[in-house]
């Protein structure tokens, strides 16, 4: 039994790098990650500076900029991870992949992890901005690495949505729909607006439990400076949910 | 020993059930034919013995180890060309097999080794740096063995490894599968009774998810008046009906 364990957890670790370098390499091999974080960085640019008017609030800090993340997030990162396991259904490797010798979660981890290397590259290429903080003010530096942080986490929720509906959804634009329909929902949970509405409706109770699943509330707290452990496990718990429902789906697809 | 064991492995789709309690076995060194018309369930065996589909009941044992309770360990000692051979067309040849070469947990030396050593019996040394999609369908399906086999597993499922091919693609891939018979178990899976005959030393026919026939394929072929596998073949299935 420990002898097979392993054996399972080795070849877990080999399939787990083979996929990470295969997808990652088809990411930056093609046009697609350049693009993605090419328009990612343009439209996040454009946010900061012409709709939070970034040097008008003259403060050095990077809240305009930090504002824009989940939205830009729940439309951007399903572009990029709709492909995930859509396309392997649609050319045939399905199979392939399905029968290496390696147990699903690790497929379904090196997918994910190379899709959020992505996400990393593009939000390691804003810090230009947080240089530019620097150079114009004294932003509490601590706070800003903070937020990317919980900014990365949140990317990873994120896409950890996508690559599970990639999986669920026959064809890419569906997951892609699916993803950014079922990301609105976790992004809008938090919103004063929803939560004032539900509030009123069913009670603050609900409205603060509705609050807590949603993926800005906890950015929010961390954009304050505040480093909440209950932060980490939500986003770290979400990601792991979102994938084990992947490999769920991926595994219902091979039951055939 | 049997390299390969399937023991009344059955499978169900919905109220159809396409494969009923199959039982069979390969020893090394045996070259086996899987028959039967479309739609016989040929493919279906195949992706249960392969770990890609569950089966309802039944087992299978690659080199002795079951693929439902230890499907690592099996899945190890098989190589597996799903039908249609199935390839990534964005990767070149040699990085399609480095892949999986490593998920197959060879380290860089010995997955360069083994790039080597398959390139060369499937004959597309001179094709490894090129994309995959800017190769013919021959070649293909020789790079989609070459990664079956660059593990050196000890049996060899090939679900129709000469679909598709022209008569001089399909010389060669049987000139390939002739040089690794020796050493390995192998089963394909075809309808190309030209093949049995040509590859096979022993013939399984299923039709409708039962198994019709299991012997040395002139064996089978001398069930008819001609001696022909054909007729053999004609007799002992139906042609497919739509369910």
């Amino acid at each position: 039994m420990n002898e097979s364990f392993a054996l399972n957890m080795r070849q877990a670790g080999n399939a787990l790098r083979a996929v990470y370098v295969r997808e990652l390499a088809a990411y930056f091999l093609t046009p697609l990650a350049y693009v993605f974080i090419a328009i990612f960085l343009i439209a996040l640019g454009s946010f900061t500076f012409q709709i939070g008017r970034f040097f008008d609030t003259n403060q050095a800090d990077l809240a305009p900029f930090f504002l824009f993340h989940p939205w830009l997030y729940l439309v951007f990162l399903p572009a990029i991870a709709m492909r995930l396991w859509a396309d392997e259904a649609r050319g045939g490797t399905l199979e392939l992949l399905l029968t290496l010798p390696a147990p699903t979660w690790s497929l379904v981890l090196g997918k994910f992890l190379a899709a959020w290397t992505v996400a990393a590259a593009a939000l390691l290429l804003t810090t230009p901005i947080w240089m530019s903080v620097n150079w114009l003010g004294a932003p509490d530096n601590a706070a800003i690495f903070l937020t990317y942080v919980i900014s990365f986490l949140m990317a990873g929720s994120y896409l950890a949505i996508a690559c599970a509906l990639s999986a669920a959804a026959q064809s890419q634009v569906i997951a892609f729909v699916l993803s950014v329909a079922v990301g609105f929902l976790f992004t809008a949970a938090g919103l004063p607006v929803v939560t004032s509405g539900l509030s009123s409706a069913f009670g603050p109770g609900l409205a603060e439990a509705m609050a807590s699943f949603s993926l800005i509330t906890h950015f929010e707290a961390a954009q304050r400076g505040v480093l909440e452990m209950r932060a980490l496990v939500f986003y770290l718990g979400f990601i792991a949910v979102w994938l084990a429902l992947n490999a769920i789906w991926v595994s219902a697809r091979k039951g055939g | 020993m049997q390299a390969l064991k399937v023991d009344a492995l059955s499978k169900s789709f919905g109220p159809r059930q396409v494969v009923r309690n199959v039982s069979f076995s390969v020893a090394t060194g045996e070259t086996v034919a899987f028959l039967g018309p479309n739609g016989a369930g040929k493919s279906t065996t195949l992706r249960m013995i392969a770990g890609f589909l569950e089966p309802d009941s039944g087992d299978a044992l690659i080199n002795g180890v079951s693929i439902l309770s230890d499907r690592t360990k099996a899945q190890l000692a098989l190589g597996y060309l799903a039908e249609g051979a199935p390839l990534y067309f964005d990767l070149s040849v040699r990085d399609f097999l480095g892949f999986l070469a490593r998920t197959h947990g060879l380290n860089r030396a010995a997955a360069k080794d083994a790039i080597a050593r398959v390139a060369e019996d499937a004959a597309i040394t001179d094709v490894i740096s090129r994309p995959i999609e800017t190769l013919s369908k021959g070649y293909r399906r020789r790079v989609a063995l070459a990664g079956s086999i660059v593990h050196d597993p000890p049996v060899l499922i090939l679900d129709e490894p000469t679909d598709g091919l022209d008569p001089n693609q399909k010389i060669a891939m049987r000139a390939l599968i002739a040089r690794m018979a020796k050493q390995k178990a192998i089963l394909i899976s075809t309808h190309q009774l030209d093949e049995v005959e040509a590859m096979c030393t022993r013939a399984v026919l299923i039709d409708r998810g039962d198994i019709k026939a299991d012997g040395a394929p002139a064996d089978i072929a001398s069930r008819t008046p001609s001696g022909k596998l054909e007729d053999a073949f004609h007799a002992l299935t139906q042609p497919e009906k739509v369910a």
